[in-house]
C-alpha cells in the first residue's frame, strides 16, 4: 500500500522530481514557486536527492544551465512562475529547437504590469507556442503523477514538458497524495538516453547557424536547413499526442490512477451543456455542475489537461453531442478571446458541430471565483442562448467592468 | 546519392568549411602590395598586423603574407590597421593595376 500525505502543490512537484530521480537541479525562486527550489536543496543538502543543485542569477539562467545538464546527458528539472517565466521565454525556445527532455513546473501566476503575485494562466499561455508540451494539473496528485509521466513523454519524444498549476490554489494548499512508490517508479522511468552524446573524444558544434536552404556539411553529408529541423519539431509535437495518452495508460497500469490523457470527463454522457477549462478552475467546474444538475440542467466538464500539443480529435468526440459550450479562462489573448476558446472553436471548424460557445475570462490576478458563481454563468449564458446569443464576445466574470 | 543527416538537432563537427566558402559573401577583396608591406621590405618577421587583426583568421603570417580568399569575408579591417597602407581594398571583379 503506497504512502499517503497530506501536502502542498509544491510539495508533491518537489516530490515527483526527487522520485524521478532528476540529477540536475537549476531553479531561482519566485512566489508561489518559491517552496519547490527550497525543498529541493534541501532534499539535495541532506542527502535525500543525489543530484546537483545549480544556484543562479535568474531564470533565464536556472534555464540555461538545464539546456546545457540535458545535452550532455543529465535528467534535470526546473520551475518557475509569472515573470520568471517570461524571463525564461529565450530558452523555452531554445530548449525545444535543441530537442532536450526538460520537465519544468510552472506554478501558475498572473504577470505584470501591474505587479501582482496571485494565481492566473497568462504566464503559460503566453509560451503556448514555444514548442513545449503543456500539461495543466486539476488536483496535488496529478502534479506529483504527471511530472513522472513527464520524463517519460519528454525523453520518448525528446520534447520539453511544462507541468502547469495553478499557484496558491494548489501550490499552497494542502491535500491528501498518494506517493508512488519508488521502485516502481524506477521501472516506469528508464534512464535518460541523451538523442546526442556530447564528450570530449568527439567534438560538436550545436546548434550553429542554419542557412535558409539544406547544405551539405564539411565531409559532404547533407544537412537540413532551418525549415526542417523545425519541421521535425511540429511533426514530433504532433506524434506526441500517443506518447501521452500511452504515458497515461501505462502510468494508470503501474500506479492505478488514471488522470486522462489529453483531456477528462465529468458526467459528460448526457450533458445538455458542458463546461471546460483547464486546471483548478475546472476542478471548480465539476462542483458547478453538479450544482446544476441539482436544479434539472444537465451540466457536465470537460477538462483540457493538455494545451500543446492541442487534443483537437479529443475535443471533437467530447463535444460532439452536447448542445452548448461554456468556457472559463484564467487568461486571454489580449485584443480577441480567451487562447483556448480560440483553440476549441478552431478545432470544431470543418465538422458538423455547431455549437453556442460562450467564453468567460475569470480569476485574473487571484480574483476568487467559485462554484455557485461557475454556475450562475452557465445559466445566464442558457439564457442568452436561448435568445439567440450564440456567440458573444468574452465576458469578465466578477469583474466591475463599467 | 548523398548520405543524409538524421539528426533531430542541428549539430555539425567543426571543420574548415563548415559554415560554407564564406569568402562567397564579400564584396571588396584585399589586395597586398609588398613594396609598401613591413615584413617584406625588412625581410624578417615584423609588424603582421593583419594578421593579428584578422577576424577570420584567414591570413598568414608570412613574407609575403597570405590572405585565404575562400573564407575573406572583405570587411577590410586588414588594411584599415596596416600601418604601410600595403593592403588596399578592391571591389569585386575589378581589375587592379
Amino acid at each position: 500500500m503506497a504512502e499517503v500525505q497530506i501536502m502542498t502543490g509544491n510539495q508533491a512537484a518537489a516530490l515527483g522530481a526527487k522520485l524521478s530521480h532528476v540529477q540536475v537541479v537549476a531553479a531561482y525562486p519566485i512566489t508561489p514557486q518559491t517552496s519547490v527550489t527550497e525543498i529541493l536543496s534541501q532534499f539535495i543538502e541532506g542527502g535525500e536527492l543525489k543530484a546537483e543543485y545549480i544556484r543562479v542569477e535568474s531564470e533565464h539562467t536556472a534555464l540555461t544551465v538545464c539546456i546545457s545538464a540535458s545535452t550532455v546527458g543529465a535528467r534535470v528539472f526546473t520551475s518557475t512562475s509569472s515573470q520568471g517565466l517570461l524571463y525564461m521565454h529565450e530558452q523555452l525556445h531554445w530548449a525545444a529547437g535543441s530537442r532536450l527532455p526538460i520537465v519544468m513546473c510552472c506554478v501558475n501566476r498572473g504577470v505584470g504590469a501591474p505587479w501582482t503575485i496571485f494565481n492566473d494562466q497568462q504566464d503559460s499561455i503566453s509560451q503556448r507556442d514555444t514548442g513545449w508540451i503543456q500539461i495543466y494539473c486539476r488536483d496535488n496528485q496529478e502534479i506529483i503523477d504527471s511530472i513522472i509521466q513527464g520524463y517519460r513523454i519528454a525523453e520518448a519524444m525528446y520534447i520539453p514538458v511544462m507541468i502547469c498549476y495553478d499557484g496558491f490554489v494548489m501550490s499552497h494548499t494542502m491535500m491528501p497524495v498518494e506517493i508512488p512508490d519508488a521502485e516502481l517508479v524506477s521501472n516506469f522511468l528508464p534512464p535518460y538516453k541523451p538523442h546526442t552524446i556530447l564528450s570530449p573524444e568527439t567534438p560538436m558544434n550545436i546548434n550553429p547557424v542554419l542557412f535558409p536552404w539544406r547544405r551539405a556539411n564539411a565531409e559532404g553529408v547533407l544537412c537540413d536547413g532551418y525549415m526542417e529541423m523545425r519541421y521535425k519539431l511540429q511533426k514530433a509535437l504532433g506524434e506526441s499526442r500517443d506518447v501521452i495518452v500511452a504515458a497515461g495508460q501505462a502510468f494508470a497500469g503501474a500506479f492505478g490512477r488514471d488522470h486522462g490523457g489529453m483531456v477528462w470527463h465529468y458526467k459528460t454522457d448526457d450533458a445538455e451543456v458542458i463546461l471546460t477549462g483547464m486546471g483548478s478552475v475546472a476542478t471548480e467546474a465539476t462542483t458547478a455542475a453538479d450544482m446544476l444538475r441539482e436544479e434539472g440542467i444537465n451540466a457536465g466538464v470537460v477538462g483540457i489537461r493538455v494545451f500543446r500539443p492541442f487534443p483537437k480529435e479529443e475535443v471533437r468526440e467530447a463535444f460532439r453531442k452536447t448542445k452548448a459550450v461554456v468556457i472559463f479562462e484564467k487568461g486571454i489573448s489580449y485584443g480577441y478571446e480567451g487562447a483556448l476558446c480560440s483553440e476549441l472553436k478552431a478545432a470544431f471548424y470543418g465538422t458538423d458541430i455547431r455549437l453556442p460557445v460562450h467564453n468567460y475570462v475569470v480569476g485574473l490576478g487571484g480574483r476568487d471565483v467559485k462554484a455557485r458563481e461557475l454556475a450562475e454563468a452557465v445559466r445566464s449564458s442558457r439564457d442568452a442562448i436561448a435568445s439567440g446569443d450564440t456567440e458573444p464576445a468574452p465576458k469578465w466574470l466578477n469583474c466591475f467592468t463599467e | 546519392m548523398k548520405k543524409k543527416d538524421a539528426s533531430i538537432s542541428a549539430m555539425a563537427t567543426p571543420a574548415v568549411g563548415e559554415a560554407g566558402k564564406t569568402g562567397d559573401w564579400r564584396d571588396m577583396r584585399p589586395v597586398h602590395d609588398p613594396a609598401k608591406c613591413i615584413p617584406c621590405i625588412k625581410k624578417k618577421a615584423a609588424c603582421f598586423l593583419c594578421w593579428l587583426y584578422c577576424p577570420e583568421g584567414v591570413i598568414k603570417a608570412t613574407i609575403p603574407i597570405e590572405i585565404n580568399l575562400e573564407y575573406c569575408k572583405g570587411c577590410g579591417i586588414c588594411a584599415e590597421e596596416c600601418p604601410g597602407k600595403a593592403i588596399t581594398m578592391v571591389n569585386e571583379g575589378e581589375k587592379h593595376g
